[in-house]
């Protein structure tokens, strides 16, 4: 960063601007906690975390809504960093949720957990009385998270409302609700997927397995490649085969596909990314695909 | 390589979606799956051609209604720099979205129709990147290929933008005849522009010099967070007392004399820490966390300057302020919440002095009150002393919020004036 006529990298501004909106935070909530999932924007958030507060520890817990249909690799990983961080960490269950009656489990080959997380995230704010809860979703990633703000106010149902949010002008970050709403923050608007990247290689940052090339039994679906597990409905008709595959995207495994990759490092797998011609939610998120309004629609019930 | 955050300000008529798609689409930044939605989209609808508009409208709604409800941000990058752009719609809600996209923005387009010419529209919008302090302005005459290229009419909109721009305060003017649609001047010089001798809008988004547009002069430090790590398990660091805050002007470096406001008090930093270690110096925009040599008691909203160069320290404050809420109007005696660097305290409006027309620049002193997307210049009394720059001098120690305390609406933005 020191450089004689004072400019800065990239990744240095986005850093800083990350800091920043963290300490606000940290500055002016109550109860604040910070989403975790193991994926590689949550890690680099974490990351973040770290550096805005050292030598302090991180002053907030972290959250992970944990669907049961996690890849196991990313659990474990999950696990390693809160002890390496001494973080306390919050689970919310969604089969919680479901044994509960909350939320019924959806039936059928396609059935997927992923919006049932929704009542089991809000649900969790309201029992742990969180005031501002930190997400790593960027504005590159699809057309609705584009127009969100960094501060992006939920009223006490958790919704979103995209035609009224509150302005959001230089640094400054409108942290003011009444009780039972709360503010979603995201510090990594500004990163696109590439930033992520070219981060986790400069800081050296440790992800799970997944994220890098490895054999794996898979069969196809929709033009995707869906794990073989025993989560995962399959029909007899979508034959398994096994593979040399990797994640750009880390969800539940019954929606989240791999890509055929054989990029073993950081640097190719930066590489694979500079030269790809498809978005990472498009090639690996069914979730997204069931509509074009599909997240704006997810977002608008109170979704990550 | 660095970052170029840009607004972009213009009608859909003016082809500013079909800019912005272009420029996503020659540098790469579109991605098939995007493409094949939008072209899909495009023959849904009947349109002959990909309409790359298509790109950028991203809510439900706006697609049904064909207009751009909010500030959008798209990202670009080329081998040279990462480009940020904030695109503001130019219909509906124009002003409180353009300035907002303003300011945070190091460049700004304004996008003019060679047919049209200069348009009420044009000047709203050049008016509000000068009333925001964007330090660039590109005006770009679009739709070039209907005129035939001709330079004479792309004399006459420059002569005419630039008798106008001179009673604003535009430091850097720059005229690129375009045509959007086609590409021409857009990523590459085009054949069809001889006569003009300037570069295409990309290359003069990537080699504009912006380093100097911070202020590294003044030095402005605004306590954010204190640091104590109570808990720390290296004993090393169980009396530690750090400063954190992101740099707003100037810079810092250990060993400088500085002085704490509120209490006046002068002592010397110790140390700059970072997260991977001590820096030599600090500047805008960086995080840091400063180390002084005694021990002052120094809180969230207080400010680190310099012994012989500090801020103004008021509770009376001169502003510009535009109205963002249709909820309720500002006039005197108008009560709000204000947040300026990380102070946070009440305002009460005293006076209205006028209310700028922002087509014409005339000012309208009977005005009693400003409703949403009006702008004014206003006297405030504040709870407790802010410590306030000139917005032409600092952007950062220039400009604040206000809050409605009945709704906790962001309704204003303010940028000081007449700071002594």
């Amino acid at each position: 960063m020191l450089q004689s006529d004072y400019t800065t990298s990239q990744l240095d501004v986005l850093e800083a601007e990350a800091i920043h909106i963290m300490r606000e935070v940290a500055a002016e909530f109550e109860r604040p906690c910070l989403l975790f999932s193991g994926g590689k924007d949550s890690i680099v958030m974490l990351r973040i975390a770290e550096k805005a507060f050292w030598p302090a520890p991180i002053p907030f817990p972290l959250m992970h809504v944990d669907t049961g249909h996690n890849f196991p690799e990313v659990i474990e990983f999950r696990d390693r960093r809160v002890a390496e961080l001494n973080a306390r960490l919050v689970v919310a269950s969604v089969q919680a949720s479901i044994d509960a009656g909350r939320v019924a489990e959806e039936t059928g080959r396609r059935a997927s957990r992923n919006r049932l997380q929704t009542t089991t995230l809000l649900d969790a704010i309201e029992e742990h009385e969180f005031d501002a809860v930190f997400g790593g979703a960027r504005r590159d990633e699809e057309k609705a998270r584009a127009k969100e703000r960094v501060f992006s106010f939920r009223d006490d149902f958790g919704q979103w409302d995209p035609k009224n949010q509150r302005p959001e002008l230089w640094n400054l970050y409108n942290a003011r609700i009444r009780k039972g709403e709360h503010i979603r923050v995201f510090p990594l608007s500004n990163w696109t997927e590439l930033d992520i990247w070219d981060y986790i290689r400069r800081e050296g940052i440790e992800i799970p397995s997944i994220y890098y090339a490895h054999t794996r039994s898979v069969f196809e679906r929709d033009g995707m490649l869906l794990a073989d597990a025993e989560v995962v409905n399959r029909g007899d008709d979508e034959p398994v085969y096994e593979t040399v595959v990797r994640y750009r995207t880390v969800g539940d495994m019954t929606c989240t596909g791999a890509v055929e990759s054989t990029a073993a490092t950081v640097e190719e797998i930066i590489a694979e990314i500079a030269a790809t011609r498809i978005t990472e939610r498009g090639a690996t998120r069914a979730d997204d695909r069931t509509s074009e309004a599909a997240m704006e629609d997810r977002k608008k019930e109170g979704y990550f | 390589m660095d970052i170029l955050r840009f607004a972009t300000a213009g009608s859909v008529d003016d082809g500013k979606s079909t800019l912005i798609g272009r420029l996503l689409f020659d540098s790469k930044a579109i991605f098939e799956d995007q493409l094949e939605a939008v072209e899909r989209t495009s023959r849904d609808r009947g349109t002959e051609y990909t309409d790359l508009s298509l790109l950028t409208d991203g809510l439900r709604a706006e697609r049904e209604q064909g207009i751009t409800i909010d500030v959008a941000y798209r990202y670009f990058a080329t081998p040279k720099r990462k480009f940020i752009i904030a695109d503001t719609p130019g219909h509906i809600q124009y002003t409180r979205n353009m300035v907002t996209g303003a300011s945070t923005a190091d460049l700004a387009i304004v996008l003019i129709d060679a047919r049209k010419g200069v348009v009420e529209q044009s000047r709203r919008h050049a008016f509000l990147t000068s009333l925001l302090r964007v330090p660039h302005l590109v005006l770009a005459v679009n739709k070039m290929d209907l005129v035939d290229y001709d330079k004479e009419r792309f004399d006459e909109i420059r002569e005419e933008f630039t008798s106008f721009a001179a009673k604003l305060n535009i430091a850097d003017l720059t005229f690129i005849p375009i045509s959007a649609l086609h590409g021409d001047n857009v990523v590459t010089r085009s054949e069809n522009m001889p006569w003009y001798q300037g570069t295409s809008l990309l290359h003069h988004l990537e080699h504009l010099h912006i380093a100097s547009d911070r202020n590294l002069v003044d030095v402005r430090f605004p306590v954010q967070y204190v640091i104590r790590p109570q808990r720390a398990t290296d004993p090393a660091f169980h009396d530690y007392r750090g400063y954190a805050g992101q740099v707003a002007g100037g810079i810092l470096k250990p060993g400088d004399e500085v002085l704490h406001l509120p209490s006046g008090l002068t002592t010397r930093i110790a140390a700059i820490d970072t997260f991977d270690g001590p820096v030599e110096q600090a500047f805008p925009p960086m995080s840091v966390t400063l180390r002084l040599e005694d021990d002052i008691d120094i809180s969230r909203g207080d400010l680190i300057c310099r012994p012989n160069n500090q801020p103004q320290v008021a509770q009376e404050l001169e502003a510009m302020v535009c109205w963002m809420t249709d909820g309720v109007k500002l006039g005197p005696r108008s009560k709000l919440v204000i947040k300026h660097t990380t102070r946070t305290a009440r305002a009460l409006v005293r006076d209205l002095h006028y209310r700028l027309d922002v087509n014409t620049l005339h000012r309208d002193e009977s005005a009693g009150s400003l409703g949403l997307n009006e702008i004014g210049r206003v006297s405030l009394r504040v709870t407790q002393p802010l410590f306030v720059d000139d917005y032409a001098r600092n952007r950062m120690t220039g400009g604040f919020i206000l809050i409605d305390e009945a709704t906790n609406g962001t309704v204003g933005a303010g940028m000081i004036v007449d700071a002594r």
